[in-house]
């Protein structure tokens, strides 16, 4: 089988890789084969398992799950779940995946367009303190967002911004770590020639790029943000220490609140925790594996030796 | 030559040091030209920056100098006094607080070397020529990275729950009696879950190392009489020694901010997880359960912060096994 090598690494040429499908010459099952697929044969369990035993736990009745049975094939209760997830509290559920797409729609489309402003900008073009100011963005990256978000409450409550979109909204903007990928992504994709050319025609440096750099840095956009999506998607920290409003939760917070809230209010929305959750993931399954070329490399970016 | 998506930690690091006197890769077309457009571009990433993580540390900085005492007799309320660096001392002192640091110490020695050994192995496996189903596989082993952290936890939690879980149901009528959510289970269960949302990203960055390294070298050692086991050994892990080391590193610092998964363990059953169980849990629970002990959650995130930037700052700049890779 030959594996297709995903996007080349920004500034062209591929590393040499080697060759798939040599080993088809012998399909025979030596101990070693065996060994080797039975390992990851163990390894997909383990990482099914959990996933497998959600999605039938979402489509069950709330004392199938309590009960333990899960794994088989009674109780279902897949439309009543559907009806309870998208009516319970006069539709929040909703809400919060609207929230959610709102923030990391938003929060990644933006915040990864300033990524690339700012990394073409370090890349393109030298000034005195550059050098100073991108360090400043390297400590962005080396200081952990979870450390700063508790400051950023504090500073939040000040503001008296907590408890609105703003507050989550904002601080999902910065991304340090999207504008070092967004120089390397700039070095490899965008040539100074065309830029020289550029001049040369008479453009201004930010019609140069609208116009030329930034449909060259395309891919590189979509990488930085797929995973800023991703990011957001999954966060939680930020959203539980800022909101209290429920109509303003994202669908990871919003569920984490419902499942603690079972233990005082009985059983009767456990489908809506389980069903939600798998309905919380689906969006980021679904873009990931369609984009796969992206992600694959944003792992493999920042690579320019 | 090409190297992986977490190397760029060291990157970045590298070339800030080289910065400082060699010139950066484009350097020769680009002269000083269109400085103002440069900051213009700039502008809207440090508008933010400056808005949502600058800010945050300094305002942090500053409360964490203030405590609320209350005046006089007790009736005139609270007010803010200065206290100089009183609640650092306050807070460093604390043993909870130390001792979340020693739980993410012990958490991080034991999970670190599991993951990352776990998702080497698998790495090499995935690439030996005995794999079968490898595209999907990768992809697969992917997913779990894709599930929020707090989600992940929360499906592990019910699959602890002996009356709920079929994994414990099916140990016990093999005899064997485990109790995920007891007071013995704290760290094992805790890294479970850390090791299922990781596993697979770290394969998948090893996995793509491997599949860059140069089919001569591979080959070579096929000539020269090495099997699949021992080419895998001595010649494809060395060459992704580097990718382990930052793998590493970003591991450490993910121990460090644990948050959602004990939070809800804490609240799962009695893991023996607290309510201020890691340094992130302290602060959170300072700030908002313990009086809005402001001036302990800033100074105690700010002692996180610096410990995490300080650490990855040392290792990724003095540390040697990556920079020649």
């Amino acid at each position: 089988m030959s594996l297709s090598r995903t996007e080349p690494a920004p500034s062209g040429a591929a590393a040499p890789t080697r060759a798939r499908g040599r080993s088809g010459r012998r399909r025979i099952w030596t101990p070693s084969r065996a060994a080797v697929n039975t390992l990851l044969l163990v390894v997909s369990f383990y990482t099914f398992f959990p996933l497998v035993w959600t999605v039938f736990a979402g489509a069950k009745t709330a004392g199938a799950v309590q009960t333990g049975d899960v794994l088989s094939l009674r109780n279902f209760n897949i439309v009543g779940n559907l009806r309870l997830l998208w009516s319970f509290q006069d539709g929040i559920y909703g809400r919060w995946f609207l929230n959610s797409l709102l923030y990391a729609g938003v929060g990644a489309g933006v915040g990864a367009l300033i990524c690339v402003a700012a990394g073409y900008a370090f890349d393109k073009y030298e000034f005195p303190g550059k050098e100073r100011l991108f360090g400043l963005v390297l400590l962005g990256v080396l200081v952990p967002s979870a450390a700063t978000t508790l400051p950023l409450y504090l500073l939040a409550a000040k503001a008296g911004l907590v408890n609105t979109y703003f507050a989550v909204l904002i601080p999902s903007l910065v991304n340090p770590f999207g504008v070092y990928l967004a120089r390397v992504f700039s070095a490899g994709y965008v040539p100074n020639e065309t830029l020289e050319a550029g001049r040369i025609d008479g453009a201004s440096e930010l019609a140069m790029f609208v116009k030329l750099g930034l449909p060259m840095l395309r891919s590189g956009y979509t990488t930085i943000l797929l995973f800023q999506f991703s990011a957001i998607w999954n966060g939680f920290f930020l959203a539980l220490v800022m909101l209290t409003d429920q109509h303003l939760f994202p669908v990871s917070l919003g569920i984490y609140e419902l499942n603690t809230s079972l233990s005082s209010e009985g059983p009767a929305l456990l489908p809506v925790v389980m069903l939600g959750s798998v309905v919380a993931i689906l969006p980021l399954v679904v873009i990931f594996v369609s984009l796969q070329r992206f992600w694959r490399a944003g792992l493999t970016a920042g690579s320019v030796k | 030559m090409y190297r992986y998506g977490t190397e760029t930690t060291v990157r970045l690091i590298n070339r800030r040091a080289s910065a400082v006197g060699a010139a950066p890769v484009t350097a020769g077309v680009t002269v000083r030209r269109g400085t103002g457009a440069a900051l213009l571009l700039m502008a809207p990433f440090f508008a933010v920056f400056a808005l949502a993580v600058l800010a945050p540390i300094g305002y942090a900085i500053y409360l964490s100098q203030f405590a609320q005492r209350a005046s006089g007799l007790g009736f005139g309320g609270l007010h803010s006094v200065w206290v100089g660096l009183d609640n650092y001392r306050r807070v460093l002192t604390d043993s909870t607080y130390t001792s979340s640091y020693l739980h993410v110490l012990l958490y991080a020695v034991v999970a670190v070397p599991l993951v990352l050994g776990l998702s080497v192995v698998i790495a090499l496996a995935l690439d030996s020529a005995y794999a079968l189903g490898r595209r999907a596989a990768q992809l697969g082993l992917f997913v779990p990275h894709l599930v929020p952290g707090v989600i992940a936890a929360l499906i592990w939690a019910y699959l602890y729950t002996p009356q709920v879980s079929p994994v414990v149901k099916a140990l016990s009528s093999w005899h064997v009696h485990i109790e995920p959510l007891g007071p013995g289970f704290t760290y094992p269960s805790l890294i479970n879950v850390v090791l299922w949302e990781s596993l697979g990203y770290n394969i998948v960055i090893y996995y793509a190392s491997l599949q860059a390294i140069p089919r001569e070298m591979a080959e070579a050692a096929v000539v020269d009489g090495a099997g699949e086991w021992r080419t895998a050994w001595h010649i494809k892990l060395p060459l992704i020694r580097s990718a382990v080391a930052l793998t590493a590193i970003f591991s450490a610092i993910g121990a460090m901010q644990l948050f959602a998964e004990p939070l809800l363990l804490s609240t799962a059953g009695s893991t023996g997880i607290s309510q201020d169980w890691t340094p992130n849990l302290y602060a959170y629970t300072a700030a908002f359960t313990r009086n809005n002990d402001y001036g302990a959650a800033a100074a105690a995130s700010i002692i996180l912060a610096a410990l995490a930037a300080g650490l990855s700052y040392v290792v990724t700049r003095f540390g040697k096994p990556w920079r020649q890779a």
